[in-house]
């Protein structure tokens, strides 16, 4: 049984970082119908940019964190958003899908061009201690992990919740057409999505590197992670996406010592084909009227 | 002459092109030094690669919805067709058998992921993609694993095919079966639907239009076009194992046929030219290709959705305009 709990809280601490990535992707989705193919890549970038910030220029690592975010805010934000989301968002879902895949494809092997395909180590913020609480053994860096990955979420929340900035953008979300007659300016707030997207991924990045190394080829198992996450809890819920980040971490977690580690990978597909058959609307989502 | 007479006089020379390619006609008195093994085999490639986009065009282009799966439904064409010629079956039922399974495995997967919301098959494709891979590369008492297996090219009505010439002629044939087949659906009351789902899916459905069967069978055809890809596949490397059937062949399946122009008969043709050529091109900058062909995605996207398809079009039709347009032609033109 304690095994159990150890591997859940690790998968707790990984699907936290799925579950950022997944708020991300959902809320790109929400304001501007983009589905961003991309997101596992956007995960991958930021810890390249730290990297560099700490090789290239001698950087100490906060610091390089503090650039790695401010960098991928503009590129993953604000460049992602003017060079290839503007221009296509008018011709419908289809092309901007196709090139978010090759912006995919673009950032992984440019990043295998740039860094060279060898997994880099990465510094962790948090000791790699083990402690014992209440019988369970689980290690610093995951608890650290998880409180990070939380206190980001609890200010995103907070965010969007509480303030004035936060309710405009809910309300583009929700209805962009009224929110503009209420005089919301909703070409803006789409943008602070973008930010917040950017901003999501680089912290998840740098939370998840020390675990994963940092590699070109990280972007696939993430962004598969974020899409299940994002499924599974309800496409069009950012609670859901945290839900269903954390439990697809566990999930994960346990089907790698419990399932053959052959299939580990599959286990979460299973689930969200489960889900899309008997509750596609996501553990918590609502219904979305069909367009067609 | 009329334009269909043009038309078909460009089919029919294209069709000699395409049989007398890799000839040598210096004994002809024409200067043309024919392909070495190397050119056909590149040759026979795109002809495979182009009918996996023609399955990824019927998706993608006419039925409007994204596969992210059409290399998985090589492999399961590609490892169904060598285990049955192993076993002994004769490579016409087992090229039948990769299209038929492809194609169950098509509907199977598109008929409960379009019950919900369009792109729901595209995160399902994604999802079946590594699954196969996965059983591909582990269940290896079945398919060798990574270290893979080798494939015996078939021996049609006792005639040998391990020439290269041989093997790309036989691979044309089939190419031309199947480009013929689209044709007909395509152009057929029931292909028709397709196209008028994508135009307009609320007013195809009001129309009668079964949207969701259509959706469904678009797919498992496209599906099965990849399966019989795979069969043509694995003879013609006579060795496979799991790479050529990973997440990442499958995205440049459906980026090639948008880049050649998604929802033109000739696009994907055109897509896999550029797919199978490109590396051969840029072999010097190896490691800049993917990079290149994205960008190159990117700015198609932006510039010219229609692909190079739509762009030559597009060209043509202002150098007409351009040139010979008299007023009645431009009235016309403007009232449609």
């Amino acid at each position: 049984m304690t095994d159990v709990l150890q591997l859940v809280v690790a998968g707790l601490a990984t699907g936290a970082i799925y579950a950022l990535a997944a708020i991300g992707f959902t809320l790109l989705w929400q304001t501007s119908q983009t589905i961003n193919f991309a997101q596992g890549e956007f995960v991958m970038l930021p810890a390249f940019f730290a990297l560099a910030a700490m090789h290239w220029w001698g950087a100490p690592f906060g610091l390089a964190a503090l650039l790695a975010i401010a960098a991928s805010m503009l590129l993953l934000g604000v460049v992602f958003k003017a060079v290839i989301v503007d221009p296509l968002i008018r011709r419908g879902v289809l092309p901007l899908v196709i090139s978010t895949i090759a912006v995919a494809l673009l950032l992984k092997d440019g990043t295998k061009i740039v860094y060279s395909a060898e997994a880099q180590p990465f510094p962790s913020v948090f000791p790699d201690k083990l402690v014992s609480i209440a019988g369970i053994t689980v290690s610093l860096a995951q608890i650290g992990v998880l409180a990070a990955a939380a206190a980001t979420i609890a200010t995103l929340q907070w965010f969007l919740g509480q303030t004035r900035l936060g309710r405009q953008m809910q309300a583009t979300a929700q209805n962009p057409t009224v929110a503009r007659i209420l005089g919301v300016n909703v070409d803006r707030m789409i943008l602070y999505t973008f930010l917040i997207n950017a901003a999501l991924a680089a912290i998840a990045s740098l939370l998840v590197s020390p675990i994963y190394l940092a590699k070109f080829s990280n972007g696939e198992h993430l962004g598969l992670a974020a899409f299940v996450a994002a499924i599974v809890g309800g496409f069009n819920q950012v609670r859901g996406a945290i839900a269903g980040g954390l439990l697809v971490g566990v999930i994960d977690n346990l089907a790698a010592t419990y399932v053959s580690t052959a299939y580990r990978q599959a286990v979460p597909l299973v689930l969200l084909v489960l889900i899309i058959l008997f509750r596609p609307q996501g553990l918590l989502g609502r219904r979305e009227e069909r367009v067609i | 002459m009329t334009r269909r007479a043009w038309t078909l006089l460009i089919l029919a020379l294209a069709a000699i092109a395409l049989v007398l390619g890799p000839l040598d006609l210096t004994d002809f008195g024409i200067p043309y030094a024919g392909l070495k093994r190397y050119g056909i085999y590149i040759l026979t490639l795109w002809l495979v690669t182009a009918v996996a986009a023609m399955g990824v065009n019927l998706i993608v282009g006419y039925a409007g919805q994204e596969t992210l799966a059409q290399a998985a439904f090589l492999g399961i064409g590609a490892y169904a067709t060598a285990l049955m010629t192993k076993a002994g079956y004769p490579f016409g039922v087992a090229f039948a058998a990769s299209g038929v399974v492809s194609f169950v495995v098509g509907i199977l997967l598109a008929f409960p992921a379009l019950r919900v919301q369009k792109h729901y098959l595209a995160f399902v494709t994604l999802a079946f993609a590594i699954f196969v891979w996965l059983v591909i590369r582990n269940e290896e008492w079945l398919t060798g694993g990574v270290s893979g297996m080798d494939v015996r090219r078939p021996s049609p009505l006792g005639l040998s095919l391990r020439p290269a010439l041989y093997f790309y002629w036989f691979t044309l044939a089939i190419t031309a079966v199947l480009v013929i087949a689209m044709w007909w659906l395509l152009r057929s009351p029931w292909g028709r639907a397709f196209t008028a789902l994508r135009e307009n899916p609320i007013r195809a459905e009001s129309l009668g239009v079964d949207v969701r069967m259509y959706t469904v069978l678009a797919f498992a055809i496209g599906s099965a076009y990849g399966g019989f890809a795979g069969a043509l596949y694995a003879p013609l490397v006579e060795f496979i194992d799991p790479a050529p059937f990973s997440l990442a062949p499958s995205f440049l399946l459906l980026l090639m046929v948008v880049i050649g122009g998604a929802g033109s008969f000739l696009g994907p043709f055109v897509g896999a030219a550029v797919a199978v050529l490109l590396p051969e091109w840029l072999r010097f900058a190896e490691s800049y290709y993917l990079v290149i062909y994205a960008v190159l995605v990117i700015v198609m996207m932006a510039f010219c959705p229609t692909g190079i398809v739509g762009l030559a079009q597009r060209l043509l039709r202002s150098r007409r305009r351009n040139g010979v347009e008299d007023g009645t032609v431009a009235l016309t033109r403007a009232k449609q």
